[in-house]
């Protein structure tokens, strides 16, 4: 069990974030830049926090009034870099025994070596092996040293594509035997989504409170929640006729409105948008397609109400779907299923 | 053919490039901890870079001279620095110190900050990072430092004139010779001391050129070579 509640200040940024993590891993979703890092750095003693406490299973790492700051050394936190940050000077083996503290250093380097499939590899330098021999031998680095609290920061951004998909399976298999607390980050909706069970969303260095990975991408709840979780459409809201508001970026359309209001914005994720016929039912309107973006499996449409300046809308779908209206200039008829949109605050 | 200089020289040289690679490695390690007082601290550790040696030679005077506090102190031991062989070793360590302080510290500070907290997230103790990681990191660094500073040693002429006199036998080292030969006249032991200093400074810059590589270095060269 994680607990922490912190304040971070400096010059130009401030951090403020409170959350507790059982043995599950937790996803922070940010984007690049919001203080990601900075928040594990402060978990694992690298960073030092202005105000507040981070407990890990009732030790105390950090109380600023009862003036504690344990130094990392005596943390027992496992922090993967992006760049995993392996000694480049020296071989896996050396690598690998920098973590190990006990007695058995022999035994322990066997097991691990054989454990995440380094058997080969152990008298070569980093720059030797590839992105996912390198993460490999970073996390063996890590488990060596048995961290009571795993800390992934990044942990898939510094491999290509091809890798990518290889060494997050492995990555899977492994947080699933790691039966203790991790955090995951990321600016990744996708890896999020994989790997976290939970998820919190930090924008602007404020970290939204813990929610279930489900329950985030079904209903952000806020925009920049909605922005990192891939949805594109979002518009500003206004007064509408009773039951309906306005969307003032989308052509001034009004939506009927299902849930609690009031709320600054609207989003509809891409793919929720759909084909309609006529005029029959709820949020159906015609636009008119601006441009055309194919992709390998689908097009994107990105279409505006005709005689309207403001956003366009981005639908994507299916190209068997799509195909007859897949020409810039075409009139279309398109649902924005209630059920579908957010409602969102600032 | 009177060789002492060749030995003052690189006796002095060796001694002076020993004292300077502790110190300066030292101060480029505190001087990295300093928060408010580092421009000021760095300025005055780089000035005898910036300094005519004169102004250098004429400062360690006014300190280590006769009258002054330190010549006092030393008297007391019945020791005078001025003029004496270790007035060579002191006023070529202070010429050559920035060297070694400024090419440590740019060292230091290319150091991946990553490398340094994985370290201590693994439990490594600070002494030890220091010694094991941020140490090796550096090296290419430190090592051409060290040989900067021991070649500027090597040819240091006006601080050293200035402490230590030219006094044959005693504090002449080649530099000296040299200007003392051309002074007399006597222009085949100027060429002399010249050529030598020359075969040297040859000497200094091939091993600049090829020591500094490191083991994992060629390790990445040799994957270059193999992929």
């Amino acid at each position: 069990m994680l607990e922490v509640d912190i304040k971070v200040k400096r010059q130009d940024f401030s951090l403020v974030a409170n959350f507790t993590a059982g043995q599950e891993v937790l996803g922070i979703l940010g984007a690049s830049g919001c203080g990601k890092s900075l928040t594990l750095k402060c978990i694992a003693g690298i960073e030092t926090p202005d105000f507040g406490k981070i407990i890990l299973d009732g030790r105390v790492l950090f109380d600023s009034e009862a003036g504690i700051n344990l130094p990392p050394q005596l943390r027992r936190v496992g922090y993967l870099f992006q760049d995993y940050a392996l000694f480049p000077h020296m071989t896996v083996r050396e690598n690998l025994a920098v973590g190990i503290r006990d007695q058995d250093k022999e035994l322990q380097l066997k097991n691990l070596v054989e454990s995440f499939y380094l058997s080969g590899l152990e008298q070569r330098y980093p720059s030797e092996l590839s992105g996912g021999q390198q993460q490999r031998t970073a996390l063996a680095r890590i488990f060596g040293s048995k961290p009571e609290l795993l800390l992934l920061d990044e942990p898939l951004t510094a491999l290509d594509d091809y890798l990518k998909s290889q060494v997050a399976a492995e990555l899977a298999a492994l947080l699933q035997k790691y039966s203790r607390t991790t955090l995951f980050v990321s600016h990744s909706r996708d890896e999020i989504y994989r790997f976290c069970d939970k998820i919190a969303v930090l924008a602007d260095g404020e970290l939204e409170p813990v929610r279930l990975k489900t329950a985030v991408f079904e209903n952000p709840q806020t925009l920049a929640a909605s922005r990192l979780t891939g949805c594109k459409n979002h518009s500003r809201l206004g007064q509408g006729r009773p039951g309906k508001v306005t969307a003032l970026d989308w052509g001034g359309i009004e939506l009927v409105v299902k849930c609690k209001l009031p709320a600054l914005y609207a989003g509809i994720r891409a793919h929720d948008i759909t084909l309609a016929e006529k005029l029959c039912a709820d949020n159906i309107y015609e636009f008119e397609v601006v441009r055309v973006l194919e992709e390998v499996f689908s097009f994107v449409l990105l279409v505006r109400r005709p005689g309207f300046a403001g956003e366009d809308l981005r639908v994507e779908g299916p190209k068997e779907v799509w195909q007859d209206y897949a020409v810039a200039g075409k009139r279309v008829y398109l649902q924005l299923p209630p059920g579908k949109i957010f409602f969102l605050d600032a | 053919m009177d060789l002492s200089p060749l030995y003052i020289s690189v006796k002095t040289a060796l001694l002076a490039t020993g004292l300077t690679f502790f110190l300066g490695v030292y101060a480029a390690r505190y001087a990295q901890k300093l928060g408010r007082w580092q421009g000021v601290v760095d300025g005055v550790l780089t000035l005898p870079l910036v300094l005519p040696p004169t102004v250098i030679g004429f400062f360690l005077l006014l300190f280590l001279g006769r009258n002054s506090f330190c010549g006092r102190f030393l008297q007391y031991f019945n020791m005078n620095l001025v003029f004496s062989w270790e007035a060579t070793v002191v006023a070529a360590s202070v010429v050559a110190f920035p060297l070694v302080y400024r090419t440590a510290r740019g060292a230091f500070e290319q150091v991946d900050e990553n490398c340094i907290y994985a370290a201590r997230t693994l439990g490594m103790s600070e002494n030890e990072i220091f010694w094991r990681i941020i140490m090796p990191l550096a090296r290419p660094g430190i090592v051409a430092g060290t040989i900067l500073a021991f070649a500027r040693a090597l040819g240091e002429f006006g601080a050293t004139i200035m402490l230590a006199g030219n006094i044959p036998g005693k504090t002449q080292t080649m530099a000296t010779a040299v200007y003392s030969a051309v002074q007399a006249g006597d222009q085949e032991t100027a060429f002399l001391w010249a050529a030598v200093i020359m075969v040297l400074a040859f000497l200094i810059v091939g091993v600049l050129n090829y020591w500094p590589e490191s083991y994992y270095m060629q390790g990445r060269r040799r994957r270059h070579a193999g992929g």
